[in-house]
């Protein structure tokens, strides 16, 4: 049934798993090449940025708690949430996404043997990493990091208004975080074109690849344009130019096209990923292939196409926007994401579902982004943004979906931990950190979502004179000590199941190609690959008898599969 | 080779008339010269490969009845190890650090880039690790 | 009715044994291809077995009412809402405000909401089910089937359809918002670090203030009021939360819309844009006064304050140290 790739490059069965020459230790590790290092590097660091952004939340949380708090001070305060946000959207969210898990999956689950240019890859991965650090160091200058807010609109971003190297820092660790997305995005688009294995068409591809594709698509038409403003703005702090100024003749507006231009694919670059996670979790966790494929593929270009079309939905409130091609171009945007809910659930459906902590936690995806979906539906309604834009209900709407993100990113870790590990993680730990997480999100953002209709704007340090708004800040606090228990409870479980529970080839009885090989996979992915004839050549592989069918169409041994 | 060409392409075409749209509708430049470009970007791979895809023949990733056996033999270069990218971005960081504290940081910002950009090069000549 | 009772009791002690499975589980056995066991895999999860006939009796009975009962509860929460509510809709936590646009732009909160209610009671409903009817139940692998053209066409054109409506409904407020009936009285309002200045151009009024000051704008009650708002520096946002509105005030920009305040009152707003150090106390308060209390207020305010007001530049604020003490609270939520 099975067969040999012969080339040079896959390793022999008598390696095991590591080349037998080369440097070793800490040389090992800054000249590799590997994407399955480079990957777990990216997913190291972009959880190490994701507790470093979680302890500015806590600290934001711990402030909002009374009214007229005086924990931290107005200019301290406003460092906090620019940075929170800088760091979890630009050096957490979308590093783990297409840096992280996609540079370790995307190889193996189309039969490659790393990415298409391996050097370009770990420089990618240095690119990141010196550009967090750059971006990290404001705090240690004398006027602090930046504190603009993540969006550092013109001209409150200019030199006038936020003089100081916090403000430089950012842009420069921007710059750097930039390249290193961009060279992602050719790597990824370059593999998944030129690397898959034979009979892997793109339509047998997981749709997990098939995410990441769009996502480096979106990369590649979005991020140029975040550097170019970027530089404009360094130009106007430092060389003198009035790209953005009223006073030289130009227009601050122009700043916020072109950086929501790039910011909102930045926000589907971070979402589809995580999509492609679930999508790989249900199947497997339903024991059923994921339902309407070509829908989810189709469904998810439409969202990358849609998603170039909408950026000025963040600036209803400008009065100088064309607001029914952006009113309308963003409630399209919600059909696309309700295929795929659709989807979703229709691959549960008359499925045999075993809850392990990586389908809890795509479930728990699948609630916290039908709320920030859904309120995102409200927002794309001009009038109803109006009394939204700039409060706390926006603030409790892009939460939901990040930290449904979150959740799909840790059902992510258990799904594939194994895989790139070789050792499962606990389940009793996984499913109490489930929980806190999941009951956490929901205390956290509910209040939010009240807050902002009862009129809190965003990014104030204290409320003096609205004490009855503290009710709800209370509670949103224990929403947000919550997840940051579940956060602990993921590191009090990577230590307990340190090289605990050996994991196997396939502990999930996975679908995709990845579970064919060894965990971790050998060096360049494969000893052997499989004949490939469907979206699942592992099933296939495994459960001869079991291809997929149409609907209505009973299992049949003599019937030739759809696929 | 088609699958990739036609993806491209009709994301080239939506962009295309989304532009147009957004021009004439919008008024408003930004807008409209970003989207054309994202228009441009998506046309140029895509008519290579549209073009491409016409000439070569059919490769095993892209026949259903594909064997793993078609595959066989070299697919590509996969360099080894190297210390050029590491010291790449160490190059890059201090160019960028020049931004902020002051423009002598220029030179070993490009002076290490400049190195590992040569190094690099001669690495991938002399096929470098595996 | 005993055997419904049993098989009720049999069921909620095999809800709480799979709640269980939610909390707790054994590690994975190992699985490896040679052995191919399906059974080593779910040795954590066997406690299901034991009460399946149970469950299998109780889906039964359900499953003739399955679709009624589907239908029912997705319509059951809202109606039943409705009703509580003595047949009005309920406000989804939003407020109608005191301005004939707020209370459109509420009334459009409010449609929203019940179609959010609708296909999100539809969409939890959906997964409920699947979770708890299509939970494992053996090692049975279940039919393998991929897709349905019908239904998934179903929920293409349905969604697009809800979009349509919502966006044209959206398109009808939209358009009262941005209309330019003819106004009474205008009111020029510049944003500035950190405070408001309100100028009645024509009245030779100006009021300006700075953080809690609390700035007052004082306008009359029916009648259509015309702002013109702009930014002497960063970019501000004139956010009156009673008013169901906000706007950005750009430097360079005019941005102009108009009010038709329909209640009297104080309604205590403040900036949400970022705009520097002192954006959280970037307070000011709308008045809306009937018109007699207006014309009185404009002469108080025309006799004193054309003096001060014309020391007073747009760029500079109002006092060497920006006041950041409450002067006094007026305790209003």
């Amino acid at each position: 049934m099975t067969d040999v790739l012969d080339p040079p490059i896959l390793a022999q069965p008598g390696d095991h798993g590591h080349a037998h020459e080369g440097p070793t230790g800490i040389l090992k590790w800054l000249t590799t090449t590997d994407h399955k290092i480079i990957g777990l590097s990216y997913t190291v660091t972009s959880v190490i940025m994701m507790v470093i952004g979680g302890a500015l939340a806590e600290i934001i949380r711990a402030q909002l708690t009374s009214s007229n708090n005086s924990l931290v001070s107005l200019a301290q305060y406003n460092e906090l949430f620019t940075m929170h946000g800088s760091v979890m959207i630009y050096l957490f969210a979308g590093p783990f996404a297409f840096g992280g898990l996609a540079n370790i999956l995307v190889p193996i689950q189309i039969g490659a043997p790393d990415m298409a240019f391996p050097r370009l890859n770990a420089l990618s991965y240095w690119l990141y990493l010196m550009g967090s650090i750059t971006m990290l160091m404001g705090f240690f200058t004398a006027g602090g990091a930046a504190n603009f807010g993540w969006v550092a609109y013109a001209p409150l971003s200019n030199s006038i208004n936020t003089p100081g190297a916090g403000a430089d820092l950012w842009i420069a660790g921007l710059l750097l975080t930039g390249f290193s997305a961009i060279f992602t995005g050719v790597n990824l688009t370059a593999t998944i074109f030129y690397l898959r294995a034979p009979g892997m068409t793109m339509f047998r591809m997981p749709i997990f690849t098939w995410n990441m594709l769009v996502t480096a698509i979106l990369i590649l038409l979005a991020f140029p344009v975040l550097t170019a403003g970027l530089i404009m703005l360094y130009c106007d702090r430092h060389f003198g130019t009035h790209i953005f100024s009223v006073q030289g003749g130009g227009v601050p507006v122009l700043w916020q096209h072109i950086f929501w231009f790039w910011g909102h694919p930045e926000v589907y670059i971070l979402a589809l990923p995580f999509f492609g996670m679930v999508t790989e979790i249900i199947p497997v966790f339903s024991r059923k292939p994921v339902f309407g494929y070509k829908g989810m593929v189709f469904a998810t270009m439409t969202i990358g196409a849609l998603s170039l079309g909408v950026w000025a939905h963040h600036m209803f409130t400008t009065g100088v926007v064309l607001l029914p091609f952006f009113s309308i171009m963003s409630f399209l945007i919600a059909v696309p994401t309700g295929i795929k809910f659709f989807n979703w659930i229709g691959t549960m459906w008359r499925g045999e579902i075993w809850f392990s902590t990586a389908m809890l936690m795509a479930i728990g995806f699948l609630f916290t982004f039908l709320v920030g979906g859904i309120t995102g539906i409200y927002l794309a309604s001009p009038p109803i943004d109006f009394f939204t834009h700039d409060t706390y209900f926006v603030v409790a709407h892009f939460h939901s979906i990040v930290m449904a993100l979150v959740l799909g990113a840790m059902g992510g870790l258990y799904y594939w931990g194994p895989k790139i590990t070789g050792y499962l993680l606990n389940e009793t730990i996984g499913k109490m950190q489930f929980w806190f997480l999941f009951i956490g999100i929901q205390v956290f953002t509910f209040p939010m979502y009240l807050l902002g209709l009862r009129g809190m704007p965003r990014r104030v340090a204290a409320y003096p004179l609205h004490p009855s708004w503290q009710t709800l800040n209370e509670l949103s606090t224990v929403g947000a000590v919550m997840i940051g228990v579940s956060t602990v409870l993921f590191m009090v479980n990577i230590g307990y199941s340190w090289k605990k529970y050996p994991a196997g080839d396939n502990p999930w009885d996975g679908h995709t190609l990845e579970w064919f090989t060894t965990s971790p996979p050998p060096h360049h992915n494969f000893y052997r690959l499989p004949r490939i004839r469907s979206e699942r050549p592992t099933w296939d592989y495994n459960h001869p008898d079991r291809p997929a069918k149409a609907h209505g169409h009973h299992d049949n041994q003599d019937e030739v599969p759809v696929v | 080779m088609r699958v990739e060409a036609r993806i491209l392409l009709s994301l080239g075409s939506f962009f295309g008339f989304m532009s147009a749209l957004y021009w004439f509708w919008g008024h408003e430049n930004a807008g409209g010269v970003m989207i054309f470009a994202a228009m441009l970007l998506c046309f140029v791979p895509g008519s290579y490969y549209f073009w491409w895809s016409r000439r070569m023949k059919e490769r095993p990733e892209d026949d259903p009845n594909a064997t793993q056996a078609q595959g066989a033999g070299v697919i590509g270069a996969f360099p080894g190890t190297s210390i050029w990218p590491f010291t790449l971005a160490m190059g890059a960081f201090f160019v960028v650090l020049a931004l902020v504290f002051g423009i002598w940081f220029l030179v070993p910002g490009f002076g290490l880039a400049a190195w590992a950009l040569f190094g690099g090069t001669a690495e991938g000549r002399r096929g470098g690790t595996h | 009715m005993r055997t419904l009772v049993l098989s009720l009791v049999a069921r909620s002690t095999a809800f709480l044994h799979g709640l269980a499975g939610l909390v707790t589980s054994e590690p994975f056995a190992l699985h490896s291809r040679e052995t191919d066991s399906d059974a080593s895999l779910f040795r954590g999860l066997d406690t299901h077995h034991s009460v399946k006939s149970s469950t299998k009796l109780l889906e039964r009975i359900l499953n003739r009412r399955r679709l009624w009962c589907r239908v029912r509860r997705v319509v059951a929460l809202p109606i039943a809402a409705l009703a509580l509510a003595g047949c009005t809709v309920p406000t989804f936590g939003a407020a109608p405000g005191v301005t004939t646009s707020s209370r459109s732009a509420y009334h459009l909160w409010q449609g929203f909401s019940i179609g959010a209610a609708l296909i999100g009671s539809l969409v939890v409903v959906l997964i409920l089910w699947t979770m708890v009817f299509h939970r494992r139940k053996g090692d049975n692998i279940p039919e393998q089937s991929q897709y349905h053209i019908p239904l998934e066409l179903t929920y293409v054109i349905v969604p697009i359809l809800i979009v349509i409506g919502l966006f044209a409904w959206t398109m009808v407020v939209e358009n009262q918002e941005v209309a330019n009936p003819k106004t009474s009285v205008t009111i020029n309002v510049n944003a500035f670090q950190w405070g408001w200045k309100f100028t009645y151009p024509g009245q030779d009024v100006v009021v300006i203030g700075q953080t809690t000051q609390n700035p007052e704008m004082v306008m009359p009650v029916n009648e259509n009021v015309h702002i013109n708002l702009t930014s002497t520096d960063v970019i501000h946002s004139f956010y009156v939360h009673d008013f169901n509105f906000s706007r950005l005030a750009l430097p360079g920009v005019l941005n102009q819309f108009t009010f038709r305040a329909v209640n009297t009152g104080t309604f205590q707003s403040q900036c949400s844009e970022i705009c520097g150090l002192y954006h959280s106390l970037m307070y000011f308060r709308v008045k809306v006064v009937t018109r007699p209390q207006y014309e009185v207020w404009l002469e108080s305010k025309a006799n004193a304050g054309v003096a001060q007001a014309s020391r007073i530049t747009n760029n500079q604020q109002t006092s060497s140290v920006v006041p950041t003490k409450l002067t006094k609270s007026k305790g209003d939520n």
